[in-house]
């Protein structure tokens, strides 16, 4: 279907055509510039800062909570090796991780002790301070960009007028209801979909207010330097080494959120969910009576 | 008609996914090429320096790191780096328990000065419960005590070209020696001390016997263990790899380490 031609079709309405309202079929502006731009900067940040990260963990694959927290202390999560494959401890519990956490098969064979393989970092092979070098370059990149996207967001309306949840959207029926929606991957169609619906709201929201402040608090939170002007930071979090795991729980969140927004991308049509956030030009899904067969066309099993 | 659709949605996911793959393993191996490509590497080395005047605007001259009660402290203070200086100067010391060791201060100042452990004890003291937090993501908390450093730079009295401390350790990676350097905003920080005693012990041969720099505001790579000489500079070129420390010259650490 050609898009962005009001093409009069039999199941379309004829009066919100009339008035110029958007149906299935219709290409619509849907992403702000500001909306693009931070989304592939951020998007391209937090890879690298992930990567890094996971690179600056190698250094110490353990985690703790409190004030303090070095080898002779206990912690709550370590990634290590025994018995010739990777172990990931949480707790009491020990996961054997095989080859991938912990313990990793370089390409000539060889077995390397890593707590992540170099698959996922960057760089590729052990180098704190190179990573360091990521990390720290693109932490500066990180605030500044979400910093200037949610002043931007507050000044065009983005967050009151798309983000914010309506009164009714929190009420656990709606919620529910939405939940089966996605549960039966019966995504919005026509004007609907111009709209977030409130899962997308809630998961762009922790990401937005929740998973990148706290991810960038917390990483503040391990700079001793920033300590001794943010004493009560260090505090709220309950201490570095909280910090430290609450960071990287957060980082684990922002890998969760990527693994669903990525499956919601890819069943929702991913060339117009990509395009859209390229060009911002989205083509509205047609509504689902729509898609009885036309006249004479038969039915395909 | 429905099932041309479905197959053409399939193979264009399928597309997507490889290419998804096929990004993934570019941008790897950008990373890499990247990462080693010396232009890129200065910019963003040169990002990692903006931290240094970023956290001087922030942080106050004399903005005293968190101390903490006795009960805080870490039940046992792992050491790391080096757990001894490896040479007969310094075994000798060991042996006569530092009572021929003097601290030398020179350099640019108005008066050098050779103080002996005894000299440094009898100064007025600074006891602090501290966190030391390594470069690796660790932290122990545990109690130092010893003379402030700002009080014996004043005693040697600062040349008015002298804008970094630099400290020379007894300690050597290989046939490299270790030393380290801090400017005089955090050589003057009340916290800054040379200390002598750890945990109310004196200072173990381990942990950097018989005077250990604490930065308090700073990583652990800069908590010079072993130090024999401050040294006050106009310039860290010039020494040895001239980035102002062994850990920045050999593997590129950041020389401000209050990140």
């Amino acid at each position: 279907m050609a898009n962005g031609e009001m093409v009069m079709e039999p199941d379309s309405m004829p009066e919100a055509l009339l008035a110029g309202i958007p149906v299935g079929g219709d290409r619509v502006r849907r992403h702000r510039l500001s909306t693009r731009l931070w989304h592939w900067l951020n998007a391209m940040t937090v890879t690298i800062m992930l990567m890094s990260g996971l690179m600056i963990f190698n250094a110490h694959p353990r985690l703790y909570w409190g004030q303090y927290g070095a080898n002779p202390d206990t912690p709550w999560l370590e990634i290590g090796n025994a018995g010739g494959h990777g172990v990931l401890r949480i707790g009491s519990l020990a996961l054997n991780t095989g080859m991938v956490l912990g313990l990793t098969r370089r390409p000539d064979g060889s077995l390397h002790a890593t707590a992540f393989p170099g698959w996922m970092t960057i760089p590729t092979s052990y180098s704190l301070s190179d990573a360091r070098m990521w990390h720290l370059a693109f932490a500066l990149v990180l605030v500044a960009a979400l910093l200037a996207y949610l002043v931007r967001s507050v000044i065009n309306g983005h967050i009151r007028r798309d983000l914010a949840m309506r009164r009714g959207e929190w009420a656990p029926a709606h919620l529910w209801a939405d939940i089966k929606q996605h549960a039966l991957l019966r995504f919005p169609t026509g004007l609907a979909a111009l709209k977030y619906n409130p899962l997308q709201k809630i998961a762009y929201g922790a990401v937005l207010f929740v998973m990148l402040p706290l991810v960038i608090a917390t990483g503040t939170a391990l700079s001793p330097g920033m300590d001794a002007r943010l004493h009560w930071l260090v505090d709220v979090l309950g201490g570095r080494q909280s910090a430290r795991s609450v960071h990287f729980l957060c980082a684990a969140g922002l890998v969760g959120f990527f693994a669903v927004h990525i499956a919601m991308v890819l069943l929702a049509g991913p060339i117009n969910e990509v395009r859209s956030m390229i060009t911002g030009w989205y083509v509205l899904p047609k509504e689902r009576r729509a898609k009885a067969p036309a006249p004479g066309e038969e039915i395909a099993a | 008609m429905s099932g041309f659709n479905n197959s053409a949605i399939l193979s264009r996911r399928r597309l997507l996914g490889m290419g998804t793959v096929g990004v993934g393993g570019l941008l790897l191996a950008g990373c890499d090429k990247i990462n080693a490509n010396p232009a890129l590497r200065s910019i963003l080395q040169g990002a990692d320096d903006l931290h240094y005047p970023l956290q001087r605007g922030m942080l106050g001259r004399d903005t005293l790191a968190r101390e903490f009660s006795p009960a805080q402290m870490s039940p046992v203070f792992r050491t790391n780096g080096n757990v001894t200086a490896d040479t007969d100067a310094y075994r000798a010391h060991v042996a006569d328990n530092f009572a021929r060791w003097t601290l030398t201060v020179d350099g640019l100042v108005k008066t050098p000065l050779a103080l002996p452990l005894a000299a440094l004890m009898a100064m007025p003291q600074r006891s602090q419960i501290t966190r030391h937090d390594c470069v690796e993501g660790w932290s122990a908390i545990g109690k130092w005590q010893g003379p402030q450093l700002g009080g014996i730079l004043a005693m040697a009295g600062l040349l008015p070209a002298a804008r970094y401390a630099v400290f020379h350790c007894a300690d050597n990676f290989g046939t490299t020696p270790y030393y380290e350097s801090i400017d005089l905003i955090e050589a003057f920080h009340p916290q800054s001390i040379l200390a002598w005693r750890m945990n109310d012990q004196p200072l173990s041969v381990g942990h950097g016997a018989p005077i250990r720099l604490r930065v308090e505001r700073q990583l652990g790579y800069k908590q010079a263990k072993y130090v024999m000489r401050v040294e006050l500079r106009d310039t860290l070129a010039g020494l040895y790899g001239g980035k102002g420390g062994f850990w920045e010259d050999s593997t590129g650490y950041q020389w401000y380490a209050g990140i």
